[in-house]
């Protein structure tokens, strides 16, 4: 049981690095590669000390390329090993978006399961830490519309440990986003030794009445800070992790909804298109006799991320523009 | 750069041949072998009993010279749509080939000993995929190599620069085969490039780079031997350009009277690298007429049998169309599965 097992406490960077360390322990096949991933142990370190441990072969620095990067590990993975591609900040996969939309995660369905790809890219996305343009992009949205791969994006450190290794355990691609503000921002008691995830599932980190809102990566502090104001004013708000939105766990989703009657959605991607746009067709599609109100999404605006300046902090939902979301579905 | 050449434009042999007696017949009859599946193909197509089809004439040479040299349950093969010469001759059993171009699933998987990825339809997307599965080999301990084809018009894409790059950082066990035929549907080589010889490229990436006739079997056949003899040796990819041309429409939808003319063509028929191949067995007294007739009739039983094959491939069911999605069947896909098999 994980739950009986010693912990220590890491933050989100610590605990990836622990899943590499031990998924490259335990299998043979894996391989951890990218920019900068080798020698330096990535620009945020999450491959710190690996290539040191398990040598050149295993861990290894790629050229600047990344639909280089992504398509060698989709014929890494059809020749039969697990490998963790780390893509340096998700605003860059754009050059691989050939290899993803056309390949990555067809390759089973083209030829009927005579090859497939196990392989996990991993990517630091999302804003907050006053990065330059593009290193703030969330491009969620974009990967959750490719057939026949999985989304994960943790909150915690140890959901990103037990998450990853499933990851990298799946018999199919996965993208894994780790929100950059939470790869040091956050730390948690994360249990010992190699542990797993399930894929899928959401999960409620704060149970209420009030209102259900739903997120992910790292809108979900944003959310439980927002909650933790309400719940001062006597108002009590269940936030909803969803943890993995490709594939969704729509029944988490409507069980809170019918639960609370009312459905906040949140993201930091720009609104228009959004992956908070499914959720809440979703809920509108299955869920509407549950709700009292119409949903409300808290997203990103419409507009590229700005880079580091004074008027960053607009750009990203925070507890203020939750609260304001919140009270427009509690007086509807 | 030189071309490799080991015959004249009408099959004599220039110098020295580098391949047995018995190599030579076998090389022949896979030639032979494509020539007769282009053919019937197209007839098929005309039919329609085949989906849109590539055809490959007049580039058998370059696509079954590379083949020979592979082993199907070893090494890897990952085509582009043009390449079903290089597939059958690799070992895709021509059934599998026809259920394929009609766009049947039961033909979209290569049988367990035959390691070819599925023709490519994206231009130049399989290089990088091809350098990770050669890389692969390495990290696996096996001598087995990977071939990939484009067209010339590959070259432009940046896949084809991402993919030689990284063959070349990773010495990986990689044949990127250009099969340089003139021609990307309407626009010709000199105006996709400003380069002479494709296989110049090679420099850039620090790796051998050969130009070869590729309407020569023998040439193709000995210069791909010795790629991946060095492959095999650790000794990293080679750039193959084959000079050859695309006798053919781009597919059976494909009119190039709008694009080029008719003498053009006319010059690469007289080049045909399966007269060549031909003549060059007569010259050393390998071949009679009496065998090729034998031949033709042993390709039309393989041909006509594998279609009767083909053609009692069952239909595809409706919810074939969410299977094979992810190994296991999420909740989306078992929905549309559900309502598929209750309603389609």
């Amino acid at each position: 049981m994980i739950a009986e097992r010693e912990t220590r406490v890491l933050n989100n960077v610590q605990a990836i690095n622990e899943a590499l360390d031990l998924a490259l322990a335990q299998d043979p096949r894996v391989v951890v590669f990218g920019e900068d991933v080798g020698r330096m142990g990535g620009v945020f370190r999450a491959s710190d000390g690996l290539q040191q441990k398990y040598g050149e072969q295993r861990v290894f620095d790629t050229p600047l390329a990344e639909s280089g990067i992504v398509g060698f590990g989709i014929g890494l993975a059809m020749a039969g090993l697990r490998p963790v591609a780390e893509i340096q900040f998700a605003g860059f996969l754009y050059p691989a978006l050939d290899q993803i939309l056309s390949h990555l995660g067809r390759m089973r369905h083209r030829t009927r399961g005579r090859f497939t790809v196990p392989m996990v890219i991993r990517a630091p996305y999302g804003g907050g830490v006053k990065t330059p343009e593009q290193h703030a992009d969330s491009p969620e949205a974009v990967l959750c519309h490719v057939p026949g791969v999985k989304v994960v994006i943790p909150a915690s450190p140890e959901r990103a440990k037990g998450l990853l290794l499933s990851a990298i355990e799946d018999p199919d691609p996965v993208f894994f986003l780790e929100a950059i503000k939470l790869y040091r921002g956050v730390k948690g008691e994360v249990p010992e030794g190699y542990y797993t995830l399930p894929l899928g599932k959401a999960r409620v980190v704060r149970e209420g009445q009030a209102a259900s809102l739903f997120c992910y990566g790292g809108m979900v502090e944003v959310c439980q800070k927002a909650a933790e104001v309400a719940a001062r004013e006597g108002v009590e708000l269940e936030v909803v992790d969803l943890e993995t939105l490709v594939p969704l766990d729509t029944e988490t989703i409507f069980a809170s909804v019918q639960k609370t009657g009312r459905a906040v959605v949140v993201y930091e991607a720009m609104r228009t298109g959004g992956f908070g746009a499914e959720i809440a067709a979703r809920i509108a599609e299955e869920a509407l006799d549950y709700l009292q109100a119409p949903i409300v999404r808290v997203a990103g605006w419409d507009a590229p991320y700005p880079p580091f300046s004074a008027v960053e902090n607009y750009y990203r939902p925070d507890a203020k523009r939750l609260l304001e979301a919140v009270r427009k579905v509690l007086t509807h | 750069m030189d071309t490799v050449q080991y015959l004249d434009d009408h099959g004599k042999p220039l110098r020295d041949i580098p391949l047995s007696n018995e190599e030579l017949l076998q090389g022949y009859r896979a030639l032979r072998r494509a020539r007769h599946f282009d053919e019937r193909a197209l007839v098929l197509q005309r039919q329609g009993r085949l989906g849109v089809y590539p055809p490959f004439r007049g580039q058998e040479a370059a696509q079954v010279g590379v083949a020979l040299c592979l082993k199907a349950d070893h090494d890897w093969l990952l085509p582009s749509y043009r390449e079903s010469a290089a597939a059958l001759t690799f070992g895709m059993p021509i059934s599998k080939l026809i259920l394929s171009w009609r766009a049947d699933p039961a033909g979209w998987g290569a049988p367990p000993d035959v390691n070819m990825v599925q023709f490519y339809i994206p231009i130049a997307t399989q290089i990088p995929q091809a350098a990770g599965v050669a890389h692969a080999q390495r990290l696996l301990g096996k001598d087995a190599v990977a071939a990939v084809f484009i067209g010339d018009g590959g070259t432009s894409e940046g896949d084809f620069h991402e993919g030689l790059n990284f063959a070349s950082v990773f010495n990986a066990p990689l044949l990127v085969v250009v099969q340089n035929n003139g021609w990307a549907i309407s626009v010709p080589t000199q105006k996709q490039m400003k380069v002479p010889r494709i296989a110049q490229k090679a420099q850039g990436y620090g790796i051998p780079g050969v130009t070869v006739d590729g309407n020569d079997l023998v040439a193709v056949w000995s210069v791909a031997r010795e790629a991946v003899a060095r492959a095999r040796k650790g000794e990293g990819p080679t750039l193959i350009e084959a000079l050859t041309y695309r006798v053919a429409p781009h597919t059976s939808s494909d009119d190039p009277s709008r694009y080029r003319t008719e003498e053009e063509t006319e010059r690469w028929l007289k080049r045909d690298p399966i007269l060549r191949m031909k003549n060059c067995l007569l010259h050393l007294g390998l071949w009679s007429e009496a065998q090729e007739a034998e031949l033709m009739e042993a390709l039309e039983g393989e041909f006509l049998a594998a279609v009767e094959e083909a053609d009692q491939a069952r239909e595809p069911k409706p919810w074939e169309i969410v299977e094979q999605v992810y190994q296991e069947m999420q909740p989306d896909q078992l929905a549309a599965w559900s309502y598929l098999r209750r309603e389609a």
